[in-house]
């Protein structure tokens, strides 16, 4: 929708023409949150796009994903053959309650700084162990974990003038077995809970909780737990206040597809098949 | 900047914040819809640079340099695109309003998208079709026949503006350019109850470009319904077009006229409003309780207001023979309370007009309405204007299913017209439609019925408590109806019924498809059930038992005047028969594991094909100098398909071809009268107005004919486009050469005697005992609409319906918070049915021919809609064992009771 207190858009090629920011100030990365809702509040809009960050870089360490790439170009990236985790990519992608035409406009860092609860691209980051890269407004720059970027439903550790640059992958992750487990409310709804389960090659296992909680959990296991283990673990580590509370999705019935997806993962990557 | 839509360079600056979507439209792209402006409905889709993207989400900026293709770009001098053709083989749409971004998404899908519709369709919501027609047309399936003279009523012809709605041409309410016109935006109430103390414009007027800011003391003080009928007297007068106390959040305020919208939004943002705040009550049943805060304090029983201090804005009471002894005497009996949400009509195209003066003074409103001739009705009223002061007309409406059997716009586009003498604009927000203008009524309906051991209906009582919100419209008529056909449909010697409708101070509910029906329908198809397997009776069997059949009185107590609804045919026997044949046949079955419980479950319904205490329609048709005809009906198109049955009746009656009937409709100005298209009158009341002027077009034809060869007009004959009477022949072309092109003919209906249509629904669900997610396995509904004007139409509307009706039954739920604000006012948090959500439904017609209707047809618009939620309900109960009573079957909703059941 039109912004009409918008009333000035600037385009900076590299940080230094960051300008100083300002109330009514925001960035402006893919814009299909910000211009899907009225924005009576803002007055500038600072494109994020003539930065040019490479979308996708791939090196040996891992993957770097600038905060501008496309939800469609981290689809479309050719893997390494070795990075078996890649399929979470897609399952991911698919998660979004947006279709594929939002895909090639949305961003991976616009889906972060959104921080709810259902962000699909928060999910697979976390899971996926990505630390993002924070450009502070003093030129410093701050380095976190994805897990612990989102801090809660729409909220993160983001001041005024943060801005999200990149976040990596690193290659040890991409180069674990995976699982990956979704539920809605409707066929192809948004996310009442969406787990992903890791397993590296010593056998030990990190289970990552979204969608069903206001900010992703992550759990780990030294070696695969077992059905109790599991339940238990999550029981005592994540408290029922923790889980979301919307029209897509009730605590209990969150909690409980929490616990149940869990275990489906965890047989999965047991050894067991998947049901 | 420069950029190239359709082909042709387009230099232009857009605004700094504005989006792709209405820099098109500004540029006359009017093939570029507006659905939510939010990027969920996909009704904006446009290519851009190949690449299908929701314009509504792409800052214009960013366009620069770039190719824009919208639906108008797909065609070529050739024709048209691919699939576009598709589409309209299929006709794979009803109002067409999501057509446009339907089609130009599905031109762009590869081959791996197409078979992953599921996916590929979930940014395009379409309100109309149930998608069954979408997919046909993306597997290249063409249901459009071609027809000789004088054939075409019975086949399935193509909708007549069918080739301007794939190809992005047909006009819709918005789709004009009017030079120097006013945009109007309102100041809504952050309050659910409070009066207006005091009003400061001068900051909103100190706004460049602000022309006027309209208040409660602009406006006249007549208080009316915003509920349209033809009768006023059904509806409370509680509404003044901005009064001096609001009574939900969202109420209209003030309106700000400016010469931009974003003018008139600043305008609105610096409206001072100072508000008394008053103590509001959200809750049905707190709002009846002794000591609530009365809603419409000064108002009273001359504004037909039921009872005034107890919130009450209607209510039924009445009871035949004796139910508490015939329950205490019955081999069975069920007692339950159903409940049913707050949902929304969603039509994609929002509420709104545009109003001037034209050159000879007259108040002219071209505005998205079910009921332009009512609309101009209330505006002459209201403004105390002459009714040939007053026009309102349509153009192509994009979907209505009640919603705009109202004035929710209109009378502020007049106030604002009036008072600044220039053409005006309001357009509502998607998140305007959800807040502030009319949901259905929630019910909460308890059940009693018992049946003695042979299953024979001993007692059926219902106990109704709807909630009309903030405002009486639809108030009565909805909950008697829901209390009528619901259980008129069963012969039963004692019936009672209570019914109240309670003003809340929340968003006001009003029409809506179906129209009470499924509410109450919900409860009693249940009871119908449970007292079936108590007796240990198949669910088809105990309907069979008590229904009514010709020759049975349709009776509801307290019993009314309306002693003209007739048999004019009866075919629930069959509806009955068929489903039960379709449900019983052998179905693929998907391999389910152990979580998964199945069960059938049916539920069928009765509608009476007019509303009562008049409904009616004028129309009247010429003979052009072509040899052709044109019709003028009264009655709106808006995906109802009623443009395509006139034709088909004109053309069958006069022996032509639809293609050369040609149709005005929908405009006060072309004279006459028409109730409006509500109450599944579209067919059967209008086409029957439209039949009468065709046969009296005929007769005139005849006469005219046997004057010039001296013999008697009932020697003529009408047939092949020509008048003959033995040897001797006269197309229409020579008759209209010969003088006889000023040949016009009029006909009338009065909308009485009524007739009754049926329908049943049968589905087989699969429920998950553990995550409560239902799939539906099987989905039939048989209808009784008489004889089938169009089948393929008809099947369409039946689908339609259905997917409008799951929409309901799984997902669709407006939240409203303690404070009354509702909470999710946009699609992202509404889910509508995609194309995911909606199984194919398997759709049959009973063989019947209507006395009453329009060559033998009868309505089928809403009633499809009214049996799913039960009939699901049946199915879902059936399969676990668990009675379900409220709607939404939601899996979190389901939860609950199935972990009680079966554990984790």
């Amino acid at each position: 929708m039109d912004l009409n207190t918008i009333t000035e858009v600037v385009r900076p090629r590299t940080r230094a023409e960051l300008p100083a920011w300002k109330a009514g100030d925001a960035w402006l990365a893919g814009g299909t949150w910000l211009f899907s809702e009225p924005q009576a509040q803002l007055s500038r809009l600072i494109d994020l796009g003539d930065l040019a960050w490479p979308a996708l870089a791939i090196s040996e360490d891992g993957l770097s994903i600038a905060a501008t790439c496309s939800v469609a170009e981290l689809d479309a990236l050719p893997c390494p053959a070795d990075w078996i985790a890649a399929p979470l990519i897609d399952q991911c992608c698919r998660a979004f309650l947006a279709s594929f035409k939002i895909w090639k406009t949305a961003t991976v860092g616009g889906n972060l700084c959104m921080s709810l609860p259902a962000g699909p691209m928060i999910s697979l980051l976390a899971a996926l162990e990505g630390v993002c890269t924070i450009w502070k407004t003093d030129g410093s720059e701050q380095r976190i974990a994805v897990v612990d970027f989102v801090t809660g439903n729409n909220s993160n550790v983001l001041a005024p003038g943060d801005l999200l640059r990149q976040i990596d992958i690193p290659l040890t992750a991409l180069r674990r077995r995976t699982a990956f487990r979704q539920i809605a409310l409707s066929p192809v709804g948004r996310s009442g809970a969406l787990l992903i389960g890791t397993l590296g090659r010593d056998g030990d296992l990190m289970l990552t909780v979204t969608g069903s909680t206001v900010k992703p959990l992550q759990l780990h296991f030294g070696a695969m737990p077992d059905e109790a283990a599991l339940r238990g673990s999550i029981l005592s580590e994540i408290p029922d206040a923790l889980y979301h509370d919307d029209v897509h999705g009730k605590p209990a019935w969150r909690k409980a597809m929490t616990l149940r997806l869990a275990e489906e993962i965890r047989a999965e990557l047991a050894g067991g098949v998947r049901p | 900047m420069s950029l190239i839509v359709d082909g042709k360079t387009i230099e232009a600056a857009p605004r700094p914040g504005q989006c792709l979507r209405t820099f098109l439209r500004d540029t006359g792209h009017f093939g570029v819809k507006k659905g939510c402006d939010a990027g969920d409905c996909g009704a904006c889709t446009v290519l851009l640079d190949g690449e299908p993207v929701h314009s509504c989400l792409i800052p214009a900026f960013r366009a620069d340099g770039k190719a824009v293709t919208t639906v108008e770009g797909l065609a070529t001098e050739d024709g048209l695109h691919p699939m576009q053709q598709a589409f309209l083989d299929a006709q794979a749409f009803q109002c067409g309003f999501c057509t446009a971004g339907m089609i130009v998404t599905c031109a762009s899908l590869n081959q791996a998208q197409k078979k992953d519709l599921d996916a590929a369709l979930k940014g395009n919501l379409c309100r109309c079709t149930g998608y069954r027609a979408i997919e046909d047309a993306l597997l290249g399936r063409a249901h459009v026949e071609e027809v000789a003279a004088g054939e075409a009523f019975g086949r399935s012809l193509p909708a007549p503006t069918g080739p301007d709605v794939v190809r992005g041409q047909a006009r819709y309410t918005f789709d004009t350019a009017v030079e120097g016109l006013l945009h109007i935006k309102l100041v809504r109430s952050p309050h659910a109850h409070a009066r207006i103390v005091g009003i400061d414009k001068a900051q909103a007027l100190a706004v460049p470009g602000v022309h006027a800011v309209l208040t409660h003391e602009d406006a006249p003080g007549m208080l009316f319904s915003t509920a349209r009928h033809e009768q006023a007297w059904m509806d409370p007068a509680d509404t003044r077009v901005l009064d001096d106390t609001v009574r939900f959040i969202g109420q209209k305020v003030a309106a700000v006229v400016a010469e931009s919208e974003a003018a008139a939004e600043e305008g609105c943002r610096r409206l001072v409003v100072d508000y008394e705040i008053l103590p509001a009550v959200i809750d049905p049943e707190a709002a009846i309780a002794p000591g609530a805060p009365v809603i419409h304090a000064g108002h009273g029983s001359e504004h037909r207001i039921a009872d005034v201090s107890r919130n009450i804005a209607a209510e039924t009471h009445g009871e035949f023979g004796d139910v508490a002894a015939a329950l205490a005497s019955s081999a069975a009996t069920y007692e339950g309370t159903f409940t049913t949400q707050r949902v929304q009509h969603a039509a994609l195209e929002t509420h709104g007009g545009l109003a001037w003066l034209d050159d000879g003074g007259m108040l002219t409103v071209r505005t998205s309405t079910q009921v332009p001739f009512l609309t101009r009705r209330a505006l002459c009223e209201i403004f105390d204007l002459a009714p040939d002061k007053v026009r309102v007309f349509c153009a192509r409406v994009g979907g209505g299913f009640g919603g705009k059997q109202e004035m929710f716009v209109e009378d502020i586009l007049a106030l604002a017209a009036l008072k600044t003498g220039r053409p005006v604009k309001l357009e509502f927000t998607r998140e305007e439609q959800f807040i502030a203008t009319s949901t259905r009524h929630p019910m909460r309906v308890t059940v009693r019925a018992g049946a003695d051991k042979d299953g024979r209906l001993t007692a059926l009582q219902l106990d109704v408590l709807s909630n009309t919100g903030a405002y009486g419209n639809h108030a009565g008529p909805v909950l008697f109806h829901a209390c009528s056909e619901s259980i008129s449909v069963y012969n039963c010697p004692n019936k009672k019924v209570d019914g109240v409708a309670v003003y809340t101070n929340t968003v006001p509910a009003g029409a809506y498809r179906g129209y009470g029906l499924p509410q109450t329908t919900f409860a009693v198809e249940a009871a119908i059930d449970e007292l079936a397997l108590k007796l240990g009776i198949d669910p088809f069997e105990m309907r069979r038992r008590n229904i009514v059949r010709p020759g049975d009185p349709m009776l509801t107590p307290p019993g009314s005047d309306h002693s003209d609804v007739l048999y004019g045919s009866y075919g629930l026997d069959q509806c009955l028969d068929l489903v039960e044949r379709a449900m019983a046949e052998a179905t693929p079955a998907p391999e389910l594991s152990d979580d998964w419980l199945t069960g059938d479950g049916i539920a069928l319904t009765m509608i009476d094909t007019v509303p009562p205490d008049g409904h009616f329609a004028d129309a009247s048709i010429s003979l052009r100098d072509d040899g052709g005809f044109t019709l003028t009906v009264g009655t709106a198109e808006f995906g109802n398909g009623t443009s395509t049955v006139h034709r088909q009746i004109a053309a069958s009656v006069l022996g032509t071809t639809v293609d050369r009937i040609s149709l005005r409709q929908s405009d006060t100005a072309h004279g006459g009268h028409d109730t409006g298209a509500y109450g599944s009158t579209g067919t059967f009341v209008a086409g029957r107005a439209t039949q009468a002027a065709a046969e009296a077009m005929a007769e005139n034809i005849k006469r005219f004919a046997a004057d010039r060869w001296t013999v008697d007009p009932a020697d003529c004959a009408i047939a092949d486009e020509a008048v003959s009477c033995g040897a001797q022949r006269l197309s229409f072309a020579s008759i209209a050469s010969l003088g006889g092109d000023g040949l016009t003919a009029t006909g009338n209906s009065q909308g009485t005697p009524r007739s009754v249509a049926f329908n049943v629904q049968g589905f087989r669900v699969a429920v998950n005992k553990h995550t409560g997610v239902v799939r539906i396995l099987k989905s039939v509904q048989a209808a009784d609409a008489g004889r089938v004007a169009n089948p393929m139409q008809c099947r369409g509307q039946i689908e339609g319906g259905v997917a409008q009706s799951l929409g309901a039954a799984l997902y669709e739920e407006i939240v409203i918070d303690a404070t009354g604000r509702v909470v999710n006012p946009r699609f992202r948090d509404y889910h509508l049915p995609s194309y995911a959500d909606v199984p194919r439904t398997e759709v049959l017609f009973a063989a019947t021919h209507d006395s009453i209707g329009p060559l033998g047809a009868k309505s089928m618009s809403e009633s499809p809609y009214n049996p799913v939620a039960a009939a699901l309900g049946n199915a879902i109960r059936a399969a676990t064992g668990i009675r379900f009573t409220a709607v939404p079957f939601k899996p979190d909703r389901l939860f609950p009771q199935l972990q009680e059941t079966f554990g984790d």
